[in-house]
């Protein structure tokens, strides 16, 4: 569907609800209190991770019950480049990507040999093995071992007339619009469909000449490094960072985010990130002693009743009104 | 004449600024709004009941008028002893609930998380549920205190009453692979001094993941150490003395504070099983025999059969819970009517031997500006198979 | 010496605990070509329903058995109800099932009966047997049980016209429905049986480790890398490697790496058998057909 604008060209529709996104996404730290831009930032630090796991499960097929472990890579790389050595938060963004690229992408050659639940089972251990190896008494010259490190809230640069919650959000929503960039371009193009074409059938994609040792190792390290970008923004967010914090109930919430908001969509993982982000606050109210419980609950009500998640259910709204 | 009037003249002047409210946002006439993080879900869910015994204490208090007047309004988030989501909840207890300051937030990692955010913005973190010895730092973060004795000076506590009374002892210790153990850990290393590693001959760890200590038990065992401080929490605890017992093993067993409880821990492992263990405690245990007529305990009895009848009170959390609020409402009573957050810190760092029957006798609140422990003395006791029987004096770190 | 005998005596002990949970999830398998990630905290809360029944003054032979009824019930249930409308959707779905079903059983264990450890009852005597300092009877009491259930599930799937439907039913639904198998109910009838291997494993296990809503979460890993030691699709197997995996860790624990640094043997086994012998080493390999 085209709008008539002033350009003379056509503007889609889709273009118009990104910039009207866009507009909201850079008025709401000024509109809400410092606290709920504090948790937008953490939503956005969700949504990236979300659509790390769901370039690798969504997209690819690759279950990952362990991304909390790259999650918690990213994190403590930026936390002891900043503690340790000093480098300013913003620097340490890239090199987090890059090492949890390298490291999915390890991660990934033997996972090449693992299907399905097995290749499920494996990273469940990782994420369920994780702590501990954080915690390892020989690693704790870097990672501060069970007392965790702290680290320096980032000022806003000279002269903005920002308040650091503000800042860090508007940071974090750059890297975030970068990497969804980034993200939409990887799907749309020559590697999401191989990517897609690996997941739906496999045999055949590799009789058609995609390589899928090589897509899907990728498919694990880029998507490690959107996770562990993540990882990093939400150490500085945090402002700590401590072993146990990366257990492998975080790999659940992940996995949770991607059902719940839609697999194999871009969209989704915002909507999984504000699922994954409020509910347990919401879950908090109804019943303090089952919160657990009741996110299971709605894990399981939406692989029945919306198996395309919250992206899908909209998708369907919106393509009936149009067809209406 | 003259004077009478003057006197008069200044009475009268004095009583209007003796009545003056002075609030900070969180306390007004009515109430005072309390805020407070726990980990009611996830792995660390078992301490979820300190912040549930609180909320009851709480609601007792209430009952009965208050605290001058003012009825407590506490505020507790489930923080799933996560640090970031702790980090999230105080936040929103202290920017969107405006409460008044923190109480008893619980865990190490927890509490460090958001250590440098309440100093910053000059809320109280009172008497945070940890042991570690971070909170008892008044000069650099004067808005964090402690509660309970802390870890370090207990460990230290049982290292000097080693090497007291048994100057060749080998000391085996297992200890959770946290900040919790590894605070025991350190404060018994420290209490030894140069001589730990002539004292310590294994130590050996386990994480709160592992099925069974048997294997660490057995390490234990196999290194030769005739003593063994057991840093374990409850579950664990058990499952070690029991096994120490059963391998034959029979070193003089330090057993940790926070795994004391007759009701959740010795009966479990076995009460034969538990002779001769020491311990260092400063709250009663109401399931121990020797308790079990003791006036000072009534009205704590009758608070867990009213307020929480379905919680075990074998539980020593609960105890626990109980202990710590009335210390809340001991230095709130003394703000009287000025609940600034600057008055709640400076008389919760000015209590004056304040005397608690849940506490063992002789043991007395006292807190200063420079000097942030609450409770300092803790007591040696030892069990007999039916109850623990304390021994020597009332012992501080020093 | 002394020491590395009694590590692995008491890896035996901790690798009965490992065994008996791995059978359940190896009788899944068998049934459905699933790993439950659920085994565990169904496990669990079916043992914490026992603890009910005892507490209440049941004899303990009782409560064991209604308990293993029980756990046949909503292991029944489980299938008919929350399993079976994912069951010919992708694998994440299941996946995902099986996860909200852990959190699910783990917190409402959680909620139901607090999280003060509860010591459960040992129908084995107090005293180990011939003196021995080693093993306690309880725990050689527990690896003797498996090895009736083992034997008694071999008994099963190898003699029995049922086992014979069951593997039928799981290696080939379709063929299975054609000679008039009810391919359903067999499935429903592997989760009821894994869930009262489950549950005897719950009670087997809890004297040892005491009864908490997180009881079987260190089990499951292990009880996993069992699993997989031994051939996910392999009873025996499975019990094997329950005690290969229970002596390897307490070992390599004790004598080379350290206990902080358990879980990383379990993580490097499951992801080594994996790699290297996915089959196990008591398995059958499976060939696909494209």
């Amino acid at each position: 569907m085209v709008c008539p604008c002033f350009w003379g060209r056509g503007v889609s529709r889709r273009t118009l609800i990104l910039v009207a996104l866009a507009i909201v996404a850079c008025a709401l730290p000024f509109i809400v209190s410092n606290y709920r831009t504090f948790q937008l930032t953490l939503v956005l630090v969700y949504a990236i991770a979300l659509l790390g796991l769901n370039i690798l499960t969504g997209y690819n097929g690759q279950i990952s019950l362990g991304h909390g472990a790259f999650y918690a890579l990213g994190a403590y790389c930026t936390a002891i480049l900043m503690d340790r050595w000093g480098v300013p938060y913003w620097a340490t963004i890239p090199v987090a990507g890059a090492v949890c690229l390298v490291a999915g992408f390890l991660f990934g050659l033997p996972a090449l040999r693992l299907e399905g639940l097995y290749l499920a089972l494996a990273t469940f251990a990782l994420g369920v093995a994780m702590p501990q190896l954080l915690k390892y008494h020989l690693l704790e010259k870097w990672t501060g071992g069970v007392q965790g490190i702290v680290i320096m809230k980032p000022s806003p640069p000279l002269g903005l007339p920002l308040n650091p919650d503000q800042w860090l959000y508007f940071f974090t929503l750059a890297i975030a619009a970068v990497m969804f960039i980034l993200g939409y371009n990887l799907i749309r193009g020559r590697t999401g469909r191989a990517l897609v074409a690996i997941r739906d059938q496999h045999i055949a994609a590799e009789a058609m000449g995609i390589h899928n040792a090589l897509y899907k190792s990728l498919a694990f390290g880029v998507s490690a490094m959107f996770t562990g970008v993540a990882g990093a923004l939400g150490a500085v967010a945090v402002q700590f960072v401590a072993p146990d914090s990366f257990n492998i109930f975080l790999s659940i919430v992940f996995l949770v985010g991607i059902v719940v908001g839609g697999l194999a969509s871009i969209s989704g993982a915002l909507y999984g990130a504000l699922f994954i982000q409020f509910v347990p606050n919401i879950a908090d109210e109804i019943s303090k002693a089952a919160p657990w419980a009741i996110f299971g609950v709605f894990m399981i009500g939406f692989v029945y009743l919306m198996p395309t998640g919250v992206a899908g259910a909209v998708r369907l709204i919106t393509s009936r009104r149009r067809a209406s | 004449m003259k004077a009478l009037l003057v006197g008069v003249m200044a009475a009268a002047l004095a009583a209007p600024a003796a009545a003056q409210k002075k609030y900070d946002t969180g306390a007004n006439d009515k109430e005072i709004k309390i805020g407070n993080t726990n980990p009611y879900s996830g792995p660390a869910s078992a301490y979820g009941q300190i912040g549930k015994a609180i909320a009851a204490y709480f609601k007792m208090v209430n009952d009965q008028g208050g605290v001058n007047g003012r009825k407590i309004d506490f505020v507790s988030y489930d923080d799933s002893y996560s640090p970031p989501k702790t980090v999230e909840m105080a936040r929103k207890l202290v920017e969107q609930d405006q409460v008044l300051f923190l109480f008893q937030t619980l865990g190490t990692p927890s509490n460090t998380a958001i250590h440098k955010y309440m100093n910053t913005m000059k809320v109280p973190q009172l008497n945070v549920a940890t042991g570690a010895t971070k909170w008892n730092d008044p000069k650099n973060f004067k808005w964090t205190m402690g509660w309970q004795p802390n870890y370090q000076t207990e460990g230290r506590i049982y290292a000097k009453h080693i090497m007291a009374t048994r100057p060749n002892a080998k000391v085996g210790i297992l200890y959770q692979n946290d900040d919790y153990g590894k605070d025991y850990l350190k404060g018994m290393e420290d209490g030894f001094g140069a001589q730990a590693s002539k004292y310590i001959v294994a130590k050996v760890s386990y994480e709160v993941s592992d099925p069974t200590v048997d294997s660490q038990i057995v390490q234990l065992q196999a290194s030769g150490a005739d003593t063994f401080f057991n840093i374990t929490t409850p579950k664990f605890a058990a499952q070690a003395i029991r096994k120490a017992y059963d391998i034959g093993w029979k070193p003089v067993q330090y057993l940790n504070n926070v795994s004391i409880s007759v009701g959740s821990v010795l009966t479990p492992a076995g009460l034969d099983k538990s002779v001769g263990l020491i311990t260092a405690a400063y709250l009663k245990e109401p399931t121990d025999a020797r308790w079990a007529n003791d006036k000072g305990l009534e009205p704590f009895r009758a608070f867990m059969k009213k307020y929480m009848p379905d919680a075990n009170i074998a539980d020593n959390f609960n105890i626990y819970g109980y202990t710590v609020g009335t210390t809340l409402v001991a230095a709130l009573k003394q703000c009287g009517d000025d609940l600034t957050r600057e008055n709640v810190m400076r008389q919760a760092a000015n209590l004056k031997s304040l005397r608690i029957d849940t506490l063992l006798p002789g043991i007395l609140i006292t807190t200063t500006p420079s000097d942030y422990a609450p409770i300092e003395a803790v007591q040696l006791q030892r069990f007999n198979g039916k109850q623990w029987e304390l021994f020597g004096d009332v012992m501080t770190s020093q | 010496m002394d020491a590395f005998i009694a590590q692995v005596l008491s890896g035996l002990a901790t690798g009965g605990i490992y065994a008996s949970v791995a059978l359940a999830l190896v009788m899944i398998y068998q049934a459905t070509h699933l790993v439950n990630f659920a085994q565990g905290e169904l496990a669990m809360f079916c043992t914490y329903i026992a603890w009910a029944m005892i507490d209440a003054g049941f004899p303990y032979w009782a409560a064991f058995a209604a308990t293993m009824v029980l756990a046949f019930v909503i292991g029944v249930a489980i299938e008919r109800l929350v399993i079976r409308p994912v069951e010919g959707s992708s694998v994440l779905a299941v996946v995902v099932v099986f996860i909200g079903l852990l959190v699910i059983f783990n917190s409402l264990a959680g909620w139901i009966f607090t999280y003060t450890i509860k010591p459960f009852p040992s129908p084995f005597p107090a005293q180990p047997l011939f003196g021995n300092r080693y093993l306690s009877s309880h725990e050689l009491g527990a690896i003797g049980v498996t090895l009736v259930v083992l034997f008694l599930l071999y008994v099963f799937f190898r003699f029995t016209p049922l086992g014979l439907a069951m593997r039928a039913a799981a290696q080939n639904p379709e063929s299975s429905r054609l000679v008039g198998i009810r391919v359903g109910w067999m499935l429903a009838l592997g989760w009821g049986l894994a869930a009262a291997i489950g549950s005897i494993a719950g009670m087997m296990v809890a004297p040892i480790v005491y009864l908490d809503p997180n009881m079987m979460g260190g089990v499951l890993l292990y009880a996993f890398a069992a699993a997989l030691v031994g051939g996910i699709d392999n009873p025996m197997g499975a019990v094997i490697g329950g005690f290969i995996v229970g002596v390897l860790e307490n070992v390599l624990g004790a004598f080379v790496i350290g206990n902080e640094l358990k879980l990383s043997v379990a993580l490097v086994i499951i992801i080594g058998v994996l790699l290297v012998k996915p089959s196990g080493f008591f398995g059958r390999v499976h060939v696909t057909r494209v």
